[in-house]
Parts: C-alpha cells; sequence; structure tokens
C-alpha cells in the first residue's frame, strides 16, 4: 500500500535560490530524516523562511535539488503540510477551517465531522468551533493553522515562527500542541527567534546565516558549543543579520 | 412663458401615492415583470459572469488578456447599443429570428444579461485577484487544485461579489435602452418600469409615471442600502 512508505527522508542536495541577482540561499546541503524535531535558527533575513518554502515546494529553487524518498508530485504535497508565519485564515468558522484540507482531499462528509472535532478539541478550540476565524485572538488563530495543518495527519509539519507575537502562556500553549504532534509520529520542521523555545523543542539545530547553512548540530551540543563563531555570537545576542 | 401649474404636480403626485397604497394592478403588472426580467438577467449574468471573472483571474490561457480588456471595456456598454445588437440577432431577418423571441420578456431577459454579465465577470475578476495574492501560497500548501481555488476565492469572496451582483441588478433595472428596442414596451406584455414612464411622461400621464418613479428610486435606494450593509457586517465579522 503507498501509504505505508515514507515520504522522508528529505534530501536537499545543493540548494540554491537567486533573485535579482542575489543569492538568497546558497548551497545548502542536508538530509532531513524522519525522527527528530529539527529547528533552524538564524538572525532575521538569514533565508529560514525560504528555505521552509523550498522544502515544502511552494519555492522552486534556481539550482539544486530536493528529493523526497517517497517519490514527487502530487503524494508528496498532500502528505506534507506548513503553517505560514502569517497563516492565511479562510473567511469561514474554525471547524470549516479545518473541514477545508479534508474536503480538498475527498474525504467523505461522514467521517469529516469526527476528525474536525477531535482536531479542535486537540487544538483546545472546541468552544469557539462556531466563530469566524477572523475574529479569533492571535493565539487561537496560530493554534487552528496548526490544528487545520495537523488534522490530515502530515508526515511532515513546517512552521514559520508559530508564536512570534504570542504572549508566553500561548507560546506555551502552541509549544504543547506541537510536542503532542510530534509524538503523533509527524516529522517537525521549524523557525523560531526564540531561543529558549529552541530548547525546549530542538532535537537538532540547522544555523543559517547569509542563506548557507554554517552548521547542523544536536540541540545540546549547539547550546554547550557551538562549533561557528558565528553560532556563537548569535547565541550571545551579538549577531545582527 | 408656458408654465405647470403646481397644481397639476401635486395632483400627480397624490394620484401616485393612491395607487401605491391601493396597489393599482397595472402598476403592480408593471414592477412584476420589470423585477422578473431583471432579476432572470442578474441570475443568468452571475452565472456566467463569477466563473468567468475568477477564471480571468486565475488561470494563463490564450486570449486572457484581450477577454479581460473586453469585459472591463463592456462595463459601461451603452444600453441602446446593446438593445440594437439584440435585435438584429433575434429579429426575423436574424441569425436566431427563428426562435421568434423578439419583443417577449425572453428578449428582454438576453439584453440585460448580455449588458451587465460583464459588470459581474470585470468586478468579480478583480475580487478574485485580490483574494488570490492573499490565499495563494496557503492554498497550495494545502493541496488545492485549480477547480477547487476557483471555488474556494469565490466562496470566501461571497460578500464582496454579492455587491457586485447588486450592482449588476441596480443597472438592469434602471436601463430603458435595451428593453424598449427589444421589448418594444408592449401593454401588458414587455412594458417595465423604465419603459412605462418613458411613454407615461411623453403621453402626460405622470400620476402612473411618478409612481413607477417612486418604486425605482426606492429599489436603487434599496439595493445600495443594501450593498453598503453586506460590505459593514462582513468586515465586521470576516475580516
Ligand atoms: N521574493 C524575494 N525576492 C527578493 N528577495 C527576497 C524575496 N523573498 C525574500 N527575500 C530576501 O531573502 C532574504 C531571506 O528572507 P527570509 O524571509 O527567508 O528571512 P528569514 O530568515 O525568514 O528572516 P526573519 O527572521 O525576519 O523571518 C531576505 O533578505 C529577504 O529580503
Ligand atoms: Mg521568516
Amino acid at each position: 500500500m503507498a501509504e505505508a512508505t515514507s515520504i522522508l527522508p528529505l534530501r536537499l542536495t545543493s540548494v540554491t535560490l537567486q533573485a535579482r541577482g542575489q543569492t538568497l540561499i546558497d548551497g545548502i546541503s542536508a538530509d532531513l530524516q524522519a525522527a527528530g524535531r529539527s529547528l533552524i535558527l538564524g538572525p532575521n533575513g538569514a533565508g529560514k523562511s525560504l528555505l521552509l518554502r523550498l522544502c515544502h515546494g511552494l519555492l522552486r529553487p534556481t539550482a539544486g535539488r530536493i528529493d523526497w524518498a517517497g517519490g514527487n508530485g502530487e503524494r508528496v504535497r498532500r502528505r506534507q503540510a506548513m503553517v505560514f508565519q502569517d497563516p492565511v485564515l479562510l473567511r469561514r468558522s474554525a471547524a470549516a477551517n479545518i473541514r477545508y484540507p479534508l474536503h480538498l482531499r475527498g474525504i467523505p462528509r461522514g467521517e469529516r465531522q469526527a476528525a474536525v472535532d477531535e482536531a479542535l478539541a486537540h487544538a483546545g478550540l472546541g468552544a469557539v468551533a462556531d466563530r469566524p476565524a477572523r475574529v479569533l485572538s492571535g493565539g487561537e488563530q496560530q493554534r487552528l493553522a496548526i490544528a487545520r495543518a495537523w488534522v490530515t495527519r502530515p508526515e511532515v509539519l513546517f512552521l514559520d515562527e508559530p508564536t512570534s507575537n504570542l504572549d508566553p502562556a500561548a507560546t506555551r500553549a502552541i509549544e504543547e500542541l506541537i510536542l503532542a504532534v510530534a509524538r503523533a509520529g509527524t516529522k517537525i520542521v521549524m523557525t523560531t527567534h526564540d531561543l529558549g523555545q529552541a530548547r525546549r523543542l530542538a532535537d537538532e539545530i540547522l544555523f543559517l546565516h547569509h542563506g548557507r547553512l554554517l552548521e547542523r548540530t544536536a540541540a545540546a551540543d549547539f547550546f554547550a558549543a557551538p562549533r561557528t563563531a558565528e553560532a556563537a555570537a548569535f547565541l550571545k545576542g551579538d549577531l545582527l543579520c | 412663458m408656458p408654465r405647470y401649474p403646481l397644481t397639476d404636480l401635486t395632483a400627480a403626485f397624490a394620484l401616485a401615492l393612491d395607487m401605491l397604497l391601493r396597489v393599482d394592478r397595472d402598476l403592480l403588472e408593471i414592477v412584476g415583470l420589470s423585477l422578473r426580467v431583471s432579476l432572470s438577467a442578474v441570475g443568468l449574468a452571475a452565472l456566467i459572469g463569477l466563473p468567468l471573472g475568477a477564471a480571468v483571474a486565475l488561470f494563463r490561457f490564450p486570449g486572457r488578456l484581450a477577454v479581460h480588456a473586453l469585459l472591463t471595456a463592456f462595463m459601461g456598454l451603452p444600453p441602446v447599443v446593446v438593445g440594437l445588437i439584440v435585435y438584429l440577432l433575434l429579429s426575423r431577418a436574424g441569425p436566431l429570428g427563428v426562435l421568434g423571441l423578439l419583443f417577449t420578456p425572453a428578449a428582454m431577459i438576453i439584453a440585460q444579461c448580455l449588458l451587465i454579465t460583464p459588470i459581474i465577470a470585470a468586478l468579480s475578476a478583480q475580487t478574485v485577484a485580490d483574494l488570490h495574492e492573499e490565499y495563494d501560497e496557503q492554498l497550495r500548501s494545502l493541496a488545492a487544485g485549480p477547480g477547487q481555488t476557483l471555488v474556494t476565492l469565490l466562496w470566501d469572496g461571497r460578500f464582496r461579489l454579492l455587491t457586485a451582483i447588486l450592482a449588476g441588478f441596480g443597472r438592469a433595472v434602471a436601463e430603458v435602452g435595451a428593453v424598449m428596442i427589444v421589448g418594444g414596451n408592449i401593454n401588458h406584455a414587455t412594458r417595465v418600469m423604465t419603459t412605462a414612464i418613458a411613454l407615461e411622461t411623453s403621453k402626460g400621464n405622470l400620476a402612473l409615471a411618478l409612481a413607477l418613479g417612486i418604486i425605482l428610486i426606492a429599489l436603487a435606494l434599496g439595493v445600495n442600502l443594501a450593498a453598503m450593509a453586506i460590505r459593514d457586517a462582513t468586515r465586521a465579522r470576516y475580516g
């Protein structure tokens, strides 16, 4: 059965992205394995969001290759999901937002409701299920975006700074949600500015600077003894762009 | 210097109000046909114009730019010209003459539909293009196909599109040139509010003309108020 074979690992080979004569992503090679939560760190403008978009297939590299072990095309697209830095919620209720990807995938109407209810409960949104998604608070919207991404049980979930602009309690709720998603077997690849968050969530760190992957290290090692001077400066708060 | 006696006008006005309050049968028939023709026209125009506008906004196909330019240019088509074209098509010697539709409500529906389809299509192309800019990456990420994207954008733009449809209705119900030419303003058959006003005014029968004018203005006002209310309510609810 096709479902049985994983689309992971994801292999990047010298992935490069150029725009208007500038090299925004510069020859990144890496294998992303199914195991472990991978966090991408780096200063503003390092290329974190672009790298996620490239991996997710929203951008094409101008050079290099991006290969999924599970093949290409529709199947790979449908088994991954992304939560954007500014998620676009549909102009419908919270519940309808979660129902939407199930509808796109042709899940029969009868099966949708149970999945929607479960996702809402899981994200702590049961009480606001019928509210228009766009009137929800920032934290609720972010949890809704994660619930919508997770309801199709993707193998990989890309998250782009899912807690920027949130207060500590909302941040904690999102982190718990992400950990639960990871425990349920979804590969997490996410970016963050919050070093505390990176410590709490990361199994491994990919450190980006000027579009280059400067180091990739187990999280404990990265925070104890970063291998590059840039990463050390970044951890001390001294690295600006 | 000729002067209309004020009493005549007041009398006409009083008579008009009387007709409105009594629900005069002739008046009712004319208003009914007006609504039937214009609502049918706007329904058809929406069925054609919404998907057409969305397709122009979303898909690259040969002739797309030409279609878009035509739609925009045709937003302001003069009703009499549309009437003339439909007349030529439907007249006995015309290519669609065998259908025998000239001087029937069907001909009026066709003419008004042609008149407002470009309006609805061009406005929905704009709405869908704006929404697409916001939704594109998210919908691709959710793995929506092209057809699904089109339906999603039409649905999420539903309130803005409703105002486009109301604009089309307002234009259809108020135009006189096209329905006059292809309908012929035949009593009890193709007489609608605008053609009746034109005729009754020229005959000096001001009461009926005024009564119809009042209804027409109320309709126009109602349509605009509805459009504004929809816009405000949805801005507050859906952002
Ligand atoms: N479409 C584009 N055309 C040209 N340059 C772009 C484009 N998109 C992004 N960039 C540039 O690429 C660089 C990396 O952008 P990216 O959004 O990936 O940064 P980031 O690491 O996510 O930063 P932040 O932490 O602020 O979110 C930036 O300098 C940005 O200006
Ligand atoms: Mg970013």
